[in-house]
């Protein structure tokens, strides 16, 4: 039967209908026959010495089951697993307690567990449990807790320096000495939290009888998460059942083992019961990884034309009181080796210390480590624009990669796959109409307005990762990704993936790609994902892989498919395999077309196996694990405008216009919903989002009553557009687009915000720009 | 973001809930909720009862009575979006009633209960006192009709005693009123107004003018309105105005806004009122 091509179809997400409709099973959803119910006792300190703990209350109170302290659990399970052990960099990774023992060290660390008949009995006795603590100095810092004298977290990491790790090419301190424009600025990239609509939770089942534990985790990376809690309990691999098919967002804090889970399944084991823990809001704010928090010294060397020869990057990563999952590698190796963007730089030198502070842990947050480098050269643009005198957008072009230049290899060693970020720029320039706005804006500068433009001609690295470079960065995985296709004796097909979406819609782009493959109806095709027992082990989903990676991995499956159905059609209709043609779902002989069967006659065929050519299996069904050879370099231009209000400080965008290639596009539709969510969230930490601590290491911004994430109403239009330059990395040509929005806009905003401000002799400023930072900015101006 | 356990009662008439408010000292009254329900849930607060007065219909509604339009304590915001009362008299309050919260808050937070809680950075209170409005309460000890200016006493601190409920509000001469507005720059987070003015400028060219959000319990503009009272609302009277706005207060700060910058706020939204009053 003819199937229309799938690939480049607006298709609507399958996953949709579920989800609006209330009948997705998130991890809270699933109900079990006895449930017993999990909270966890948190520190209110931010540094302390755990003198005692008072259970007995506690445990006399209605409903309850039992209260565990570290010291009752030391036993039954490890430590909280980091497990990106970035290589050559004197990295100490501290002890992490599931529940601490003798010190707590941010607000939030875990000092007891009650488990409970129900929710609220066990949140009673949490309240009952007593804890005697002795306060300790804090320091929530990171260049606060290097100096002498600070606060110490560990006796086991000096100064609080849990690395320092460099990465570079060619010659910085020369170029630096001869440039003819040097340049030095500090920028601060605050801190930030995820706020996934769907806080943190665990469902755990622990069969006594089967030794069988089943849990349902809110997780990016199920199999990953098997892996570590099987090493953290003990319980082999192979008992461990983790399921998360629904998942209600990430953002990257769902990548990290954390406490919680381990404890739930720990404590489901040592009762052999059934236990749910969910955390709440509150909880979620304090405990899940936040992300950003770098404080970067920055150095350019340029001439006086605009091109940049030289960049170092002296940076301070703030990485909470405990190293997260995969935290030392965020700073470092998806931060460091990107300071080049997309700009020819023979001499980059990048130091990162890596700090531990009385602070929530930090780890991936959408982009995480390209944000943060984005960040710095586009706002390095900005400045020796600033300098030298010339138009931001010139400097730009002065110093992109050019597209001949490709495959080309940047001082920090990535070789970037394809290119053409002129193409983008020209395109998002016309739509901005950029001559006529620098015409509008000399109008409204001339009338005391404050209008500005700003830019981002970002590039970023995506389709993490070939697995050697995961070695060689010191990931503890590969990061290849697996695909098993099913088809059934019917032709309808299940095909299962290693990758775990979780709200980017591969439901519906994956059997677009299959149903282009197979020719089989897209309806025919069920996408499983997320449950260990069924799928195949699989890496999970970050790092703008899913696609990139897992959708390889299943094309190349599909394709072993139609392989094997060629040899069979080619015996069913008695000519050579060569002889046989496939299109859309029907092989046919060359030359005769009407001698033809369809790929459900030769899968039933191949199921029925009561005629198999010579030395054939009956079945039809394939596996494939791809790696690719490279990553995937994404990249584009954002032009945002903004005006101030002079009177509040207060910021409107009146313009934002987006052009990203990110290759070739499965489902349009899809994308943009990718890159509006991505753009919203960049804009946030430009605008609205920012975590704040006080000198107690108590979280100010603990809720979404201070904590701003954005709503409609604060973002504009988006005016999209795109250029597509296909990868040569994988079947598809797609490069990746979960986190591109992210990664360009910020800059693109604080570009414009700086721009608008450039007549009262504004250079820089850090974010956030709340209406009451501009403000005083435009105070101490029109004062001075 | 579990409540501690407290009883539920649903009285069938404020009388019975007069009662009930007696008889359970620890108790709290429930009306939209949307303030209680999240501190009882973070355990901020702990009532040992909760009297739900939502469906006690005596306490809803808009109606006029003579020279006042009065609204039942139970309104909610959207219902007063929605009174025809409203729309022909107050035309305003459906503009300030719609920079209330978002449509959840609005479809269920009342009137009556944003007066009771007097949270320091609520729109209403400001509102209610910039409109001289009168506040009618009943208890055991019988009703009490209270000037707006005497029933904001402080923060989260209303002339209400533990067993009295409001009933009404009660908006005197709005024929009398030549312009009103209701300006407010809005805590991007919550909702709540970093700053808010009310203003209500009378026939006779009496001009009231309240701030919320940016003190510790909304408060009239005495400096401003003596400075504006009686006078021509141009620029540079408003202006004069606007630069006493605030003179004599103390006014809060946080994270989010300091001290300085509301004070500032203050006197750029009294500006902006007095523009609008001005028309």
């Amino acid at each position: 039967m003819a199937v229309t091509k799938m690939f480049g179809a607006s298709v609507k997400r399958r996953e949709d209908s579920r989800m609006m409709t209330g009948r997705a099973e998130y991890t809270d959803d699933v109900r079990l026959t006895h449930t017993l119910h999990m909270c966890i006792v948190r520190s209110p300190y931010a540094h302390a010495r755990i003198k005692s703990i008072d259970t007995s209350a506690a445990k006399s109170m209605p409903g309850v089951v039992a209260v565990y302290t570290g010291e009752d659990l030391k036993d039954d399970l490890g430590q909280v697993p980091c497990a990106w052990l970035i290589p050559d960099c004197n990295l100490k990774v501290p002890e992490y307690r599931a529940v601490a023992i003798d010190k707590v060290r941010f607000v939030g660390d875990q000092v007891a567990v009650v488990v409970a008949e129900d929710r609220y009995q066990a949140e009673d006795a949490a309240d009952a449990v007593s804890v005697d603590y002795e306060p300790l100095d804090v320091v929530t810092n990171q260049e606060d807790a290097l100096q002498d004298g600070a606060p110490q977290l560990y006796d086991d990491v000096p100064n609080n320096l849990a690395f320092q790790w460099k990465i570079g090419g060619g010659d910085f301190d020369a170029a630096f000495a001869s440039a003819d424009v040097k340049i030095s600025q500090r920028f601060v990239n605050h801190r930030l939290i995820a706020n996934a609509i769907e806080t943190r939770g665990a469902t755990v089942e622990y069969n006594p009888g089967s030794g069988r534990l089943t849990a349902w985790i809110t997780s990016q990376n199920p199999h990953i998460h098997r892996f570590l809690i099987s090493g953290a309990t003990g319980i082999p691999e192979t008992d461990i059942r983790i399921i998360s098919t629904d998942v209600g967002g990430g953002f990257g804090s769902k990548i990290p083992t954390y406490a919680g889970e381990m404890l739930a399944c720990a404590i489901a084991r040592k009762l052999g019961a059934q236990v749910k823990w969910m955390e709440t809001r509150r909880e979620n704010y304090v405990t899940n990884a936040h992300g950003r928090d770098h404080i970067d010294y920055v150095d350019v060397a340029a001439s006086k034309d605009g091109v940049v020869s030289g960049i170092r990057v002296n940076s301070f990563a703030n990485h909470g009181a405990y190293l997260s999952t995969a935290a030392p590698g965020v700073p470092t190796w998806l931060f460091g080796t990107m300071l080049s963007g997309a700009y020819k730089i023979p001499n980059i030198d990048c130091t990162v210390n890596g700090v531990l502070t009385n602070t929530t842990t930090t780890d991936a947050y959408r982009g995480a480590g390209r944000p943060e480098a984005t960040y710095i050269l586009e706002r390095v643009m900005d400045l020796v624009a600033h300098e030298t005198g010339l138009d931001p957008v010139e400097v730009r072009r002065r110093n992109f990669i050019q597209p001949h230049e490709f495959p080309y290899t940047v001082a920090t060693t990535l070789e970037y796959d394809s290119g053409n970020y002129e193409e983008a720029l020209n395109q998002a320039l016309q739509t901005v109409g950029y001559e006529d706005f620098r015409r509008e804006q000399e109008q409204a500068r001339a009338e005391g307005r404050l209008l500005g433009i700003g830019f981002s001609t970002y590039v970023e690295v995506c389709g993490l990762a070939p697995s050697a470079a995961a070695g060689a960065m010191g990931f503890q995985g590969g990061l290849w990704e697996s695909s098993t296709v099913r088809m059934h004796p019917t032709g309808k097909v299940t095909a299962f993936t290693g990758a775990s979406p979780h709200g980017q819609g591969e439901e519906t782009t994956f059997a677009q790609l299959i149903a282009d493959e197979l020719g089989v109806p897209f309806h025919d095709i069920e996408i499983v994902h997320s449950d260990t027992d069924r799928i195949p082990f699989g890496w999970g989903t970050y790092g703008s892989r899913t696609t990139a990676v897992g959708g390889s991995a299943m094309v190349y499956a599909s394709r072993r498919i139609i392989d094997k159905a060629r040899r069979f059609a080619a015996h069913m209709l008695e000519v050579s395999v060569d002889d046989i043609d496939f299109n859309d779902g029907i092989f046919s002989v060359k030359g005769s077309p009407e001698q033809s069967k369809t790929i459900q006659d030769v899968c039933l065929a191949a199921y029925l196996a009561w005629d198999l050519p010579e030395g054939e299996h009956p079945g039809l069904e394939e596996s494939y694990f791809f790696d690719p050879t490279n990553f995937t370099f994404p990249f584009g231009t954002h032009i945002c405008i903004v005006e101030i209000e002079p009177d509040t400080g207060q910021i409107e965008i009146k313009r934002y216009v987006a052009v990203d290639d990110l290759g070739n596009v499965i489902n349009p539709m899809i994308v943009d919903g990718q890159i509006h969510g991505g753009i919203t969230q960049g804009i946030a930490q430009a605008l609205y989002e920012y975590a704040v601590y006080d000198e107690s290491g108590q979280l100010l911004t603990g809720s979404m009553m201070d904590y701003c994430v954005p709503k409609f109403h604060h973002v504009p239009t988006f005016e999209l557009g795109r250029t597509v330059t296909p990868t040569p990395v994988n079947p598809m040509g797609l490069k990746g687009a979960g986190e591109t929005g992210t990664i360009a806009s910020t800059p693109a905003v604080v570009n414009a915000i700086i721009d608008a401000l450039r007549p009262l002799g504004v250079k820089h400023v850090d974010m956030p720009f709340t209406s009451e930072r501009v403000w005083n900015v435009i105070q101490e101006r029109k004062g001075s | 973001m579990y409540p501690t356990d407290f009883d539920y009662h649903r009285p069938e008439s404020v009388s019975d809930a007069v009662k009930l408010l007696k008889e359970n000292p620890e108790a709290k009254v429930l009306a939209g909720g949307h303030s209680l329900l999240p501190v009882m849930k973070l355990r901020l607060a702990m009532p040992t009862a909760l009297i739900d007065i939502t469906r006690l219909s005596e306490l809803s509604g808009v109606r006029e009575d003579g020279d006042a339009v009065v609204i039942g304590a139970n309104t909610t915001y959207s219902e007063l979006m929605a009174s025809d009362v409203i729309k022909q008299k107050l035309p305003f309050l459906v503009d300030a009633a719609d920079q209330v919260g978002d449509v959840q808050v609005r479809n269920v937070g009342t009137i009556g209960g944003a007066c009771a809680h007097c949270d320091p950075a609520a729109d209403f209170p400001a509102i209610v006192l910039a409109l001289d409005a009168e506040i009618k309460t009943v208890g055991s000890s019988g009703e009490q009709t209270h000037k707006a200016s005497d029933f904001f006493v402080d923060m989260f601190t209303p002339r209400l005693e533990p067993d009295e409920v409001i009933t009404e509000i009660r908006l005197p001469n709005v024929a009398d009123i030549a312009s009103a507005t209701y300006q407010k720059f809005a805590h991007p987070a919550s909702g709540y107004a970093i700053v808010g003015v009310a203003g209500v400028r009378t026939s006779g060219g009496d001009v009231r003018l309240t701030v919320t959000g940016s003190v510790p319990i909304t408060t009239r503009l005495t400096a401003a309105e003596g400075e504006i009272s009686g006078k021509d609302l141009n620029e540079a009277n408003i202006k004069a105005a606007a630069d006493k706005a605030g003179e004599g207060l103390d006014f809060v700060g946080d994270i989010h806004a300091s001290d300085q910058y509301r004070a500032h706020l203050t006197r750029v939204f009294t500006r902006r009122a007095l523009e609008k009053l001005a028309g």
